[in-house]
């Protein structure tokens, strides 16, 4: 099986409902096989896009072809994708069973090849011997493998799953990222998935598009996006992240050198498509994580910012502290993980602390977005 | 309150016993529960309960000219048994009221799934236009058919009008054909409701489902609405079927001679006839008869509901 990458196609699509565009000329190509995730905040046009690609929704303008067959104008029934729904959609008065072989039906297979498909896709979601447990009688997680077995008995081209795991508990949620990672290895189907949870989208997905007003801002694999993002909105909305306004200066070696007022001068990574012309105005963005507390100035190669400890807040295995530097309109936000004998408490705050970091962790993104 | 007035309160055995009482109404939602149901038990009881254990003991019991004989006896239930004509009677009041259901049903149907599935806004509007019928009198809407099928009615002038027809067409009406469309008529909103309920409580994510796995929109209503709307078919199955068969005034002033049911005749057992304990007879048996059917009509859509998985 050779990985088509453009297997499911994605043209110039809009869908506009009244005056909100919810889908705007998004274009994407999804390979065969991949895992990916539609992610963005409620409102995006992620689902109205998932819901394009199964058919339930008919695009203004744009086509959408699956496997070089144009479907853009297809009914869902005659799509070889199938939906995997929020809500799961399991037929009440049916059983688990029944509710697997639904779709088999129409497929010209005999009794005894539907009842082998569907001992099979229980297998596959782990649900042997709740065969003829009522729709009614299997737990949240159990009626997701339910959903999860109908749709996958059909062998579609294309597995479309709207917020898989926004309907189950936290726990529980965890262990089905790595199931369903791991099925979808196993099984080699391309999946779609809709998400708002950006870790969901970077644990589970091979790529990730990042969705806001129905537009496409990113597509990425997890780390590109986090490490690297393009745009102010990208970054804010994977992980959090410190921005500090600054002017470029000029590049030195792989460093690029900012004038960002309060902070100063600072080093930060370089963008992959070079350095901007001095005078531009950037922002830098700095992860949480990658700011490191100290009680001396570090040496040379890093940058170093005095700042005075404003608030702290213990999480468990991690806390999280913000630091003021002069100036600045915003504390900086500091993530570390609670391994150091030496916690930070509220009573602290007050006390001066030096912050380091890295210039490769310091992002250099366009001023406006 | 002021410790004054608590040891009053403590004093008073009518205030103490009021405090209890309120607290074992707090306590105990099942006391609650029963509370908020007696007066519907009272009314039960007494306007229905009695009454019907009335017309059970009527039963047994015999008309003699003017006097009632109160020995008990099964002498009524074996003169209808072997009365061919009130057996048939019963037996065509049934089958009338089946025609009527099943007609109620089948053209209630679709205006049920049309205001649960493509009326999106002024549901409610819908649903008070569907009562409006129910504003005029039960007699008037039944008279209206009497003027809509008559001799010299609305469909006969009309098709004279048109010249179709020479004569006007006799069998429109007095007979079991009128009955039937007058009582379907009239008893289409009470099958509406209960059918728009379970329609509209239908997820539409599992029609989107049914779709996604490859029905087409028939498929999808034989083996996704359809079933999961049973209940509401069945509920106004029941309300439409059980008053039907009791009817009277339908039959009486649309059906003529052959359109007559077994209300008819327990109307003319009580009044004209003189015959309580045989009216009552006839009402026990017509009762029980709808009873069978009843479980027969709620057995078998279950039966089918398990076939059509």
């Amino acid at each position: 099986m050779s990985n088509k990458p453009d297997f499911v196609s994605i043209g110039d699509v809009s869908k506009h409902f009244g005056s909100v565009r919810a889908v705007d000329g998004v274009s994407l190509d999804i390979a065969q096989g991949e895992f990916f995730a539609l992610l963005g905040p409620s409102g995006c046009g992620k689902t109205t896009l998932l819901r394009i690609l199964g058919g339930f929704e008919a695009p203004n303008s744009g086509n959408v072809h699956i496997d070089g067959a144009d479907m853009t104008l297809q009914p869902p029934n005659r799509r070889p994708v199938n939906m995997v729904f929020q809500n799961y959609a399991i037929f009440p008065h049916l059983n688990v069973r029944e509710n697997i072989g639904y779709g088999l039906r129409k497929e010209g297979l005999s009794k005894q090849q539907i009842a082998e498909r569907v001992d099979e896709a229980l297998a596959t979601v782990k649900l042997e011997g709740l065969g003829g447990r009522g729709a009614t009688e299997v737990s949240g997680g159990q009626r997701q493998r339910v959903a999860l077995a109908r749709a996958l008995v059909k062998h579609p081209k294309v597995l479309l799953l709207d917020e898989p795991l926004s309907a189950l508990d936290k726990n529980l949620r965890e262990q089905m990222r790595v199931e369903l990672r791991a099925l979808q290895q196993q099984v080699g189907i391309t999946f779609i998935f809709v998400t708002h949870d950006q870790e969901e989208a970077l644990s589970m997905a091979d790529r990730i598009a990042v969705m806001f007003d129905g537009k496409v801002r990113q597509v990425d694999t997890p780390e590109h996006l986090y490490e690297t993002p393009r745009s102010k909105d990208v970054a804010a909305f994977i992980g959090s992240m410190n921005f500090i306004d600054a002017t470029v200066e000029g590049a030195d070696g792989d460093a690029l050198i900012v004038d960002a007022g309060p902070v100063g001068r600072i080093r930060a990574g370089l963008p992959a498509d070079g350095a901007p012309a001095a005078g531009t105005t950037v922002i830098v963005g700095i992860r949480p994580e990658k700011l490191i507390l100290a009680d001396s100035p570090p040496g040379e190669g890093a940058n170093s910012i005095r700042a005075r400890l404003t608030a702290a807040s213990y999480l468990g295995e991690r806390s999280h502290y913000f630091l003021q530097v002069d100036g600045l309109a915003e504390p900086l936000s500091i993530a570390r993980q609670n391994t150091q004998a030496q916690l930070l408490h509220e009573a602290d705050a007050g006390s001066e602390l030096w912050l380091t970091w890295s210039p490769a962790s310091g992002i250099v993104l366009p001023a406006a977005g | 309150m002021t410790s004054a007035a608590q040891s009053a309160a403590r004093a008073n055995p009518i205030l103490r016993l009021g405090k209890s009482v309120q607290g074992a109404l707090f306590r105990y939602a099942g006391l609650r529960g029963y509370i908020l149901f007696s007066p519907t038990l009272l009314v039960l009881v007494g306007a229905m309960c009695i009454p019907v254990g009335m017309l059970v003991i009527y039963s047994f019991w015999t008309q003699k000219y003017i006097e009632i004989d109160t020995t008990l006896t099964l002498a009524n239930y074996l003169q209808i048994f072997n009365k061919t004509s009130y057996m048939l009677l019963i037996g065509k009041s049934i089958l009338i009221s089946t025609a009527v259901t099943t007609a109620t049903v089948v053209l209630a149907y679709p205006i049920a799934y049309f205001i649960a599935f493509r009326v999106h806004q002024h549901k409610i509007v819908w649903l008070i236009l569907i009562t409006v019928p129910f504003w005029t009198s039960y007699l008037l809407r039944v008279f209206s058919w009497k003027v809509i099928l008559g001799y010299n009615g609305v469909i006969n002038s009309a098709l004279k009008w048109l010249g179709i027809v020479d004569q006007p067409l006799a069998f429109l009406l007095h007979n079991p054909t009128a009955v039937i469309i007058t009582l379907a008529h009239a008893w289409a909103p009470i099958a509406i409701l209960p059918i728009f309920v379970s329609l509209e409580k239908i997820d539409r994510s599992l029609l989107e489902a049914a779709t996604d796995l490859g029905d087409g929109p028939v498929a999808r209503f034989l083996r996704v609405t359809l079933p999961l709307s049973i209940p509401g078919v069945v509920a106004a199955s029941m309300l439409v079927f059980i008053p039907t068969v009791g009817d009277y005034i339908t039959p009486q002033l649309v059906g003529g001679p052959d359109g007559l049911m077994v209300g008819n005749l327990m109307h003319a057992m009580f009044f004209k006839a003189n015959n309580w304990p045989l009216g009552s007879a006839l009402a026990i048996l017509s009762a029980a008869a709808i009873t069978v059917t009843s479980l027969a009509i709620w057995f078998l859509t279950k039966h089918a509901r398990e076939r059509a998985k």
